[in-house]
């Protein structure tokens, strides 16, 4: 087949299966901090954005409010606008296709596409992650939320273990170098004296002013902490980086 | 039911961030400001979330299985594990942990 022959349709294949299979997890998670199937599949079918997601539900199971979880979910969302801003430079998307194309870009079809120099596979390596991530990400959803639904005991099963273990996930491939760890290490330590003196869900959301502020004066690396969660070409090319220098012993990704 | 609303609202917003990148002029995408805040925003967050889940448990403080969860999760994404292995073995070493009396 002609489309197989791309080798951003391949890579945009092999990053859907890596990243769809984690949606088992969201689902499972998801369910058992207490949103019911359709809540759950709601959050897969139209929020699209994984980390966005596990944001939700990482509040709702916290304790914290519905205010304060979409508000950690939304800050998280900004840097879809960012992808959605070089996509269009990219793609040019007209019509329908961009509304479409809208709901499709998050961190893996965005980093699938860029990775791409030749413009007719940047188009094909979106499309094909994008739609690919979508269907499989929302039937591993599916898979996961009902799994979780016949545990029981979520605690037994480790599962509050298993969410801290997908947002050290989901934070590892962002901290390259020492800014963003420097980073990290402040938001977390702002969280944790936050945490006694605020509601569940607020700690959240004034490590993100934090993180915000400190964005906003210093200078750095522009595209930091927008790496993809899954890196599409982790495999193809080592060490491959979309800016900044080479950090041979830094953080790994997933591998696709 | 409320629940409801936050959540559609959520998803709402999720796709207006992503609409407007598609529909802002394209010199608004030269300022690097707004990408910087996205990215430190990003890892804020997250670490947040990841400290959250770990330690807190409403109002306080707690040092219990999930810290246990929270180092082998970071041995094992040192060793490149994938994203759902990595998922695995926090709720492995979770779930013993617990089993061996450290709640």
């Amino acid at each position: 087949m002609k489309l197989l022959a791309s080798p951003a349709v391949r890579v945009g294949l092999s990053i859907s299966i890596a990243t769809g299979l984690y949606g088992v997890s969201f689902g499972a998670l998801s369910v058992t901090s207490g949103l019911n199937f359709w809540q759950t599949m709601a959050l897969s079918l139209l929020l699209f954005s994984g980390g966005s997601q596990f944001a939700f539900i990482g509040v709702v199971a916290g304790g914290g409010s519905g205010l304060a979880a979409m508000s950690a979910a939304t800050l998280l969302g900004m840097r879809n606008g960012i992808y959605g801003m070089q996509l269009n430079a990219l793609l040019h998307p007209t019509g329908w296709r961009k509304y479409v194309a809208a709901q499709l870009t998050i961190d893996e079809s965005t980093a699938t596409s860029t990775g791409q120099t030749d413009p007719d596979e940047q188009l094909r390596g979106f499309w094909a992650a994008g739609i690919g991530i979508y269907v499989l990400w929302n039937l591993f959803t599916a898979v996961g939320a009902v799994a979780g639904a016949g545990l029981g005991d979520p605690k037994q099963w480790g599962l509050d273990g298993a969410a801290v273990a997908a947002f050290l996930a989901l934070l590892w491939p962002r901290l390259r170098g020492r800014e963003p760890v420097a980073i990290a290490v402040v938001c977390a330590l702002a969280t944790v004296l936050a945490v006694p003196f605020v509601p569940a869900g607020v700690p959240i959301l004034i490590a993100a002013v934090v993180a915000a502020v400190i964005g906003w004066f210093s200078h750095g690396r522009s595209d930091e902490g927008l790496e993809p969660d899954v890196d599409p070409y982790a495999q193809h090319h080592h060490g491959h980086q979309r800016a900044g220098g080479h950090h041979g012993a830094g953080p790994t990704k997933a591998g696709a | 039911m409320s629940l409801w609303i936050w959540l559609l609202l959520a998803c709402g917003l999720a796709y207006a961030w992503k609409l407007v990148g598609y529909f802002v002029p394209a010199g608004l995408l030269k300022n690097p400001r707004m990408s910087r805040v996205a990215g430190t925003m990003t890892i804020g967050l997250l670490a947040s979330l990841t400290v959250v889940n770990a330690v807190a448990s409403g109002q306080s403080l707690a040092a219990d299985a999930r810290l246990g969860a929270l180092a082998a999760a970071a041995v094992a994404l040192a060793f490149r594990a994938p994203f759902l292995v990595v998922v695995l073995i926090g709720a492995g070493v979770a779930a013993v942990l617990r089993l061996m009396g450290w709640n």
